[in-house]
């Protein structure tokens, strides 16, 4: 055996505290013919960890829909890849970084941001906008939320906000958009979930795959320290206990400044054609990004790690291998070319050197100072790890009467104030002091920032020419609760309201990319859970068009053994041929037209076929039951996820992106969270100019709107049913948008007009039950959020 | 006429100046390496926004002895004209091109939207083209644009008509209200007693199309142009 005599003996034990079982040290043994050293154990440890090696989930991922004839890289490589016209292609991937943003929010948030933007640069691919997706736990006092819980999710909160803010701003790339939602079951596990999208010449794409033996490997960029070690193994891939908080040394540590060197760097490298294969060090550092390129390119590999750039002293082969120092990259050159290489390296300041060079044969060799510290077949390790069929059992169905659900006020009451309450809770109210702290405008492209559309829009400039093309809209959603009343229609939900807000901007929903968290994969009902949600977001793509191209799951989201809601997050990317024809929330002009647009009502409401009066309103009580009024008002969160008609989805959003290419319609807007209601008042506030100085000045619209419908009113003003948005149109142009919505076979109702803006009035039957200045109503969503969070 | 626009590695607002001047405006521009002395005969130099070299110091203070930056100072004590942009402006502070400094903004946060400015004058090469009096809508993103300085210089850069942007509510009528980072005066901008060099905490070339929300900071590059235009004439 060639493999150099370390002090630590590998033992079964040894191997279980790596977090190995006994059948995969087993399977270890058998790959190498032999017992591991420690280094060699670091290793599969790390690449058959759950976050590297989707051991759980990889049997159910397979049932993603993940081909179309736009996707030109599909799940597999560092990013998901589609084609947008003129030889353009788009590369976008969301990925999270929980568990760290839980330990450290500060560094968990920047080393996510940080990871997804390498994910994307490695591709060749220029960032030109991130989201976040973010759960946090109650960050007001309530009920199961001590003043002590929510102080603390504020501090999180907070901490993850200046690390997303941080990194971001200083690479240089706008933060346009995400959501923020808030529910007690990710007090102890918040989520944030980093979505990047990158711009790249389709001729200039780049991938993972190491060719031509000999070829020189070069290490580029940060040095390696002893940070992050064990960070994806251990602190990923276990669930949190209450010694967690001593896992901060787990946590990676962000440098900025470092990525935006070699960002421009890599980008520049590639230019000089030398480059053959790339691969960001993330999870699993310098072990993955060797294994995984030799192992994709059916290659071998070999590497001196005395070459390899250190920051401290004394490291072992061990900690080398398992660092998860960030802003570092492993990049293969062609022969004889290296110095083209270094060069551009060298220009940039940053760190490049030559530690091994591609080999035949298939193992992955470390050498320390020429001794060997591990030698391993690198397709075995990288792509026959341990797969698992878990146990998967559905829950007891939940025993609920009339009295779990929510009950409607009588007919006739005044909802005005709890309108307010809800305008004003964290997860409606405005989300301004969040975004205000991310550059939203740098490179020039933001069309539709946060809050500004349903989804978020920027502009497509040519690498080369900077010639603006056309647009890209993408939007991120997933609503937890539902998911947790029902995974298969709350995952199709996610994916609706992505591909939906999408299309109210104006763009056609041409693929999507998803972020997976739940809690522990040993639990059979987590399992279940996992495969309901993969099924229903299976079940969405496919209707939808909009495949799967990359993403990431997120196990081990619980602590103390409760889980979180299963959430799944999804990213839908659309297309905007039209730069000029962005749609966004904003009412216009005083006495346009409000239209609402439903999918399902020109067939009618599949799912409810009542017998009688109290069995009608028992339906709206168990669809109502999991709204966010509903939560809010009532602190009730039961039932079932409102139902979903995927078919109703698609017509809606067909529709949708035929009036904005048609010009119909000043304005659109989908309904979703708070209902109707919140968003007719959406359309309002984002009338007005954002800015600090415009507080006191207006003018903002207002609107007077009168609705009909069976039920009882706050269902009809604050339901969240899907396949429903509204439109403000002008009066001219009245005539054309129900014509287009019936070629759609989508309805398309007048509700009422947009006025000055000092009214906002709905009326139910004939019977005003909202009616207030905007201001006031603005008041109580706009500055809600700041109040509660600026004392941080 | 030729724009340079001054490239840091930590710059991230050079391409977006480039493309202001060379596609929105179409006039000539290339960019200036940062480790480079020549700055390629331009007439016009512009030192955009970002972490010039990571700023974890202070803003601009490391920027300041950049190769570039004896170029530039050289530049400005000849007459030519330089805009300092965001970082640009922290940088222009650092290197004594203009007095004052910049401290964290008064919420302690990094801020990002648009901000009314207005033109307090116009007899810049940077305010040639705006009436005096004009509001701007122009976005800022900074953490550090809390300008501040000594009372006595304070006093003279008034005196002087050094203030060229002061911010102010959309309507005007409040410039406290509108200040969003605690900038002494509500200073947005000024220029140095020979008004041949000047610096800005908001991002006019964010600003310099009607899709982006607002066009309103083309002006500054316009006067730019006017001036570069009027000096070749008088040359000439």
């Amino acid at each position: 055996m060639a493999t150099a005599p370390t002090e630590i003996r590998v033992t079964p034990e040894i191997a279980a505290e790596h977090g190995l079982t006994a059948e995969e040290y087993a399977r270890v043994k058998q790959i190498l013919g032999r017992e591991p050293n420690i280094t060699e154990l670091g290793i599969f440890s790390v690449m058959w960890s759950e976050h590297c090696s989707y051991k759980s989930s990889k049997v159910h991922l397979k049932r993603l829909p993940t081909r179309g004839k736009l996707v030109v890289q599909g799940p597999g490589e560092n990013a998901g890849v589609v084609d947008i016209g003129d030889d353009l292609v788009a590369a976008f991937k969301i990925e999270s970084h929980n568990h760290p943003s839980y330990v450290e929010p500060f560094q968990g948030a920047t080393t996510g941001v940080g990871g997804i933007l390498r994910d994307i640069f490695t591709m060749g691919a220029r960032p030109i906008a991130v989201l976040d997706s973010l759960r946090f736990g109650e960050i007001v006092p309530g009920k199961g939320t001590s003043e002590n819980e929510a102080a603390k999710n504020r501090r999180i909160l907070d901490g993850v906000i200046r690390g997303i803010g941080s990194y971001g701003n200083c690479f240089g790339v706008p933060t346009v958009g995400g959501e923020v939602a808030f529910e007690p079951c990710y007090s102890q596990n918040p989520l944030v979930n980093a979505l990047a999208l990158g711009i790249a010449r389709k001729e200039d794409l780049f991938f993972a795959k190491a060719k031509g033996a000999g070829n020189p490997v070069i290490y580029v960029g940060a040095k390696t320290g002893r940070d992050g070690i064990h960070g994806a193994s251990l602190l990923a891939s276990a669930e949190f206990t209450e010694e967690s908080q001593q896992k901060r040394p787990n946590v990676q540590v962000g440098d900025p400044f470092m990525e935006k060197l070699l960002l421009e760097a890599c980008l520049e490298a590639m230019q000089t054609g030398a480059v053959v294969a790339i691969q960001d060090m993330g999870a699993a550092g310098l072990t993955c990004s060797t294994v995984e390129m030799a192992s994709r390119g059916g290659t071998g590999i070999e590497i001196d790690l005395a070459k390899v750039p250190q920051r401290e002293t004394g490291m072992t082969p061990y900690e080398i291998m398992l660092s998860e120092s960030q802003e570092r990259m492993l990049l293969v050159s062609e022969k004889g070319r290296e110095a083209e290489v270094l060069g551009v390296f060298k220009k940039w300041g940053l760190d490049a050197v030559v530690v091994g060079r591609v080999t035949e044969g298939g193992t992955a060799r470390i050498k320390n100072n020429g001794s060997v510290a591990a030698e391993i077949p690198a397709h075995p390790l990288a792509e026959e790890g341990p797969v698992y069929h878990r146990p998967i059992v559905a829950p007891k169905p939940r025993v609920e009467s009339k009295k779990d659900w929510f009950s409607f006020a009588p007919e006739g009451t005044a909802l005005t104030q709890n309108f307010l309450k809800l305008l004003a809770s964290p997860a409606i109210a405005s989300k301004r002091w969040i975004t205000e702290q991310y550059d939203t405008s740098v490179r020039t492209n933001t069309l539709a920032g946060p809050g500004a559309s349903d989804a978020a829009v920027v502009r497509i400039k040519d690498p080369k020419t900077n010639e603006v093309k056309r647009a890209l809209a993408l939007s991120t959603d997933g609503n937890g609760r539902w998911c947790s009343l029902n995974p298969r229609v709350g995952a199709m939900h996610a994916v609706a309201e992505a591909a939906r807000n999408v299309a109210a901007s104006g763009a056609r929903p041409i693929a999507a990319t998803n972020c997976l968290n739940f809690g522990s994969p040993e639990k059979p009902e987590v399992m279940w859970q996992f495969s309901e949600v993969i099924d229903g977001v299976a079940e969405a793509c496919n209707v939808l068009g909009t495949p799967i191209t990359g993403g990431n799951v997120s196990f081990y989201n619980e602590t103390l053994g409760k889980s979180i809601y299963p959430t799944p997050v999804i990213g839908v990317l659309g297309i905007l041929d039209n730069v000029s024809r962005v749609l966004k929330i904003a009412f216009r002009n005083e006495g346009d037209v409000i239209l609402l647009l439903d999918g399902l009502a020109a067939t009618g409401h599949s799912e409810r076929s009542p017998r009688s009066e109290e069995a009608l309103l028992s339906s709206f009580a168990r669809e109502f039951s999991s709204s966010e009024y509903s939560k809010t008002v009532a602190d009730i969160v039961a039932s079932e996820a409102p139902p979903i008609d995927l078919a109703a989805e698609k017509r809606l959003i067909d529709c949708l992106v035929a009036l904005a290419s048609e010009g119909a319609v000043e304005s659109a807007h989908d309904i979703s969270d708070g209902g109707l209601a919140v968003t007719l008042a959406e359309s309002c506030f984002a009338s007005a100019p954002s800015t600090v100085g415009a507080r006191h000045a207006g003018p903002v619209l207002g609107a007077s709107v009168k609705v009909d419908a069976d039920g009882p009113a706050e269902h009809a003003l604050f339901g969240e049913r899907g396949a429903r948005a509204i439109v403000s149109v002008f009066p001219e142009n009245l005539a054309a948008v129900p014509a287009i919505a019936r070629q759609y076979n989508v309805a398309a109702r007048e509700i009422g007009n947009v006025i000055r803006g000092d009214a906002f009035r709905i009326e139910y039957k004939g019977r005003a039950v909202i009616e207030s200045a905007v201001e006031s109503l603005r008041k109580a969503w706009a500055n809600s959020l700041e109040r509660v969070l600026k004392a941080q | 006429m030729k724009f340079g626009v001054v490239v840091f590695p930590g710059s991230n607002c050079d391409h977006d100046a480039y493309y202001a001047i060379g596609n929105v405006l179409k006039k000539p521009v290339e960019f200036i390496w940062h480790q480079s002395e020549d700055l390629a005969n331009c007439d016009a130099i512009i030192l955009p926004g970002g972490f010039s070299y990571g700023d974890y110091l202070r803003t601009g203070a490391i920027a300041r002895f950049s190769p570039v930056m004896k170029s530039v100072e050289e530049f400005a004590a000849s007459g030519g004209l330089v805009l300092g942009i965001c970082n640009g402006f922290q940088i222009l502070c650092e290197a004594g091109l203009l007095p004052g400094a910049m401290i964290r903004n008064s919420g302690l946060r990094f801020i990002c939207r648009h901000v009314y400015i207005r033109v307090e004058q116009t007899d810049t090469p940077f305010t040639n083209a705006a009436s005096k009096g004009q509001i701007l809508k122009i976005p800022i993103a900074h953490s550090d644009g809390n300008w501040t300085v000594d009372d006595g210089t304070l006093a003279e850069l008034e005196k002087n008509r050094q203030v060229i942007l002061r911010y102010t509510t959309p309507d005007g009528s409040n410039d406290d209200a509108g200040n969003p980072n605690g900038a002494v005066h509500n200073i947005a901008g000024i220029c140095n007693h020979e008004r041949n060099v000047a610096g800005l905490m908001p991002h006019p070339e964010r600003a310099s199309e009607a899709a982006l929300g607002s066009a309103d900071g083309l002006v500054i590059f316009r006067s730019m142009v006017e001036a570069l235009v009027g000096a070749a004439k008088a040359t000439a």
